[in-house]
């Protein structure tokens, strides 16, 4: 007999034990149907029922219980995987709200036989869990989304921050796409450490593939050829496009004693002069 | 307090920083640098620093003190082996240690000295390998 005011709700937990597979059986036909075969029936059928149990459990002991908990992260696991194999967040709530649809169909066809005004009451309180549950998947793979967003950009960042050696004890940074703070931290850090792993003595950072120079694109410039130095490195900064020098001129920025060449091929020309390196045409015969 | 070692290789004064500096070992260093200086006769100084991973502005301006301080008493001072994180914090610092020259390490700090002909020293070294 179920204790009044109890916090489970047996009735349903006694339901969904008693009709164990005719449940789980609609259950798992109701989301075969919205995931189309992007995973097996028979995994579906394990991952139901895996939920299947806890929920079980968890109608049984009410929401203090442990099995809360356990439900809560295997429904996070469940939504992070099924984010990275490229699940729309409805189509991972809607697997748990076609529980309630089972649940529901079941006590339909049983109303004339046991179901009455409590079996109802339980039934609203536990879709209302359910709902609950389905909104935390929705949650979790909101979050695993930011994180595969985030993981994108980090490896972008890397990967758009070649340091390349050019010749010995020279090496060269082609800069790409636009410049901001991170990028140009990500930058320096990358060509000062070249430098030290090297030993090079001379850097050409290249700005050819950089769309525009503002002030603070110039000031990052600036600290990473004064850092440069501080570590014994000369840097020439090659590449400028002549729209770049009029901004460069119009803004009033002074690059001082650096030296700039217009493409790269006279700044490898410069430092290769500057390292004592001879360019001797091979003459055709 | 730990005293930071003068080590002197020919007309070279060779200091090289493997403690964490406080600014109190930093003005002592200064003090025996200077009076190194006089009492060999010291052509180039070289500090190492290598081993050392944080700085802050005030040891930042020490370099640019032992600097001055060597080029009045005719001594050309080479910072050699700063790491990118110092360097970087350097700037950040605002920190360009005018008039201090530097060199990715050792060798091509003597090799620094030696071009610009202040140090028999670096020139023998160079011939020995």
């Amino acid at each position: 007999m179920t204790q009044p005011g109890s916090a489970g709700q047996t009735r349903i937990a006694q339901l969904l034990t008693e009709h164990r597979d005719d449940v789980l059986g609609r259950w798992v036909a109701a989301v075969a149907g919205t995931v189309r075969g992007r995973i097996t029936e028979r995994e579906l059928r394990h991952e139901s029922e895996e939920l299947y149990g806890l929920l079980v459990r968890q109608a049984a002991d009410g929401p203090a219980g442990t099995a809360a908990d356990e439900l809560r992260s295997m429904l996070a696991d469940l939504s992070r995987s099924r984010a990275r194999q490229g699940f729309t967040p409805s189509e991972t709530a809607v697997s748990v709200f076609a529980l309630k649809q089972a649940l529901f169909s079941l006590l339909e066809e049983k109303a004339d036989v046991d179901a009455d005004a409590k079996t109802y009451r339980e039934f609203v309180l536990f879709s209302s869990v359910l709902d609950d549950l389905g909104l935390h998947t929705f949650e979790t793979f909101a979050a695993a989304r930011e994180q595969v967003i985030a993981d994108q950009a980090e490896s972008l960042l890397e990967l758009s921050t070649p340091v390349v050696k050019l010749w010995d004890g020279i090496v060269a940074v082609p800069l790409i796409g636009t410049l901001d703070s991170a990028r140009t931290q990500v930058v320096m850090e990358s060509l000062l450490q070249t430098l030290v792993d090297t030993g090079s003595r001379y850097a050409v950072i290249d700005i050819t593939g950089v769309a525009a120079v503002d002030t603070e694109v110039a000031q990052h410039l600036l600290k990473t050829v004064v850092a440069a130095r501080l570590m014994g490195a000369e840097c020439v900064i090659s590449g400028i496009r002549p729209q770049i020098a009029h901004t460069i001129v119009t803004l009033g920025i002074e690059f001082a004693d650096i030296v700039t060449k217009a493409t790269l091929a006279d700044a490898l020309a410069h430092v290769l002069r500057q390292s004592g390196v001879q360019i001797i045409s091979g003459g055709q015969a | 307090m730990d005293r930071v070692p003068v080590l002197k290789i020919g007309d070279i004064l060779l200091v090289s920083i493997q403690i964490d500096l406080q600014d109190q070992s930093v003005l002592a260093l200064q003090e025996d640098l200077a009076e190194r200086i006089v009492s060999t006769g010291a052509r180039g100084v070289i500090i190492d620093i290598t081993a050392v991973e944080i700085v802050d502005s005030f040891i930042g301006r020490m370099f640019a003190t032992i600097a001055s301080m060597s080029r009045l008493l005719d001594a050309e001072t080479v910072v050699v082996g700063m790491r990118p994180a110092v360097a970087i914090t350097l700037v950040e610092l605002g920190l360009s240690l005018g008039g201090v020259r530097t060199a990715l390490d050792l060798e091509k700090g003597l090799a620094l000295l030696n071009a610009d002909g202040v140090s028999q020293t670096a020139r023998a070294l160079r011939d020995i390998r």
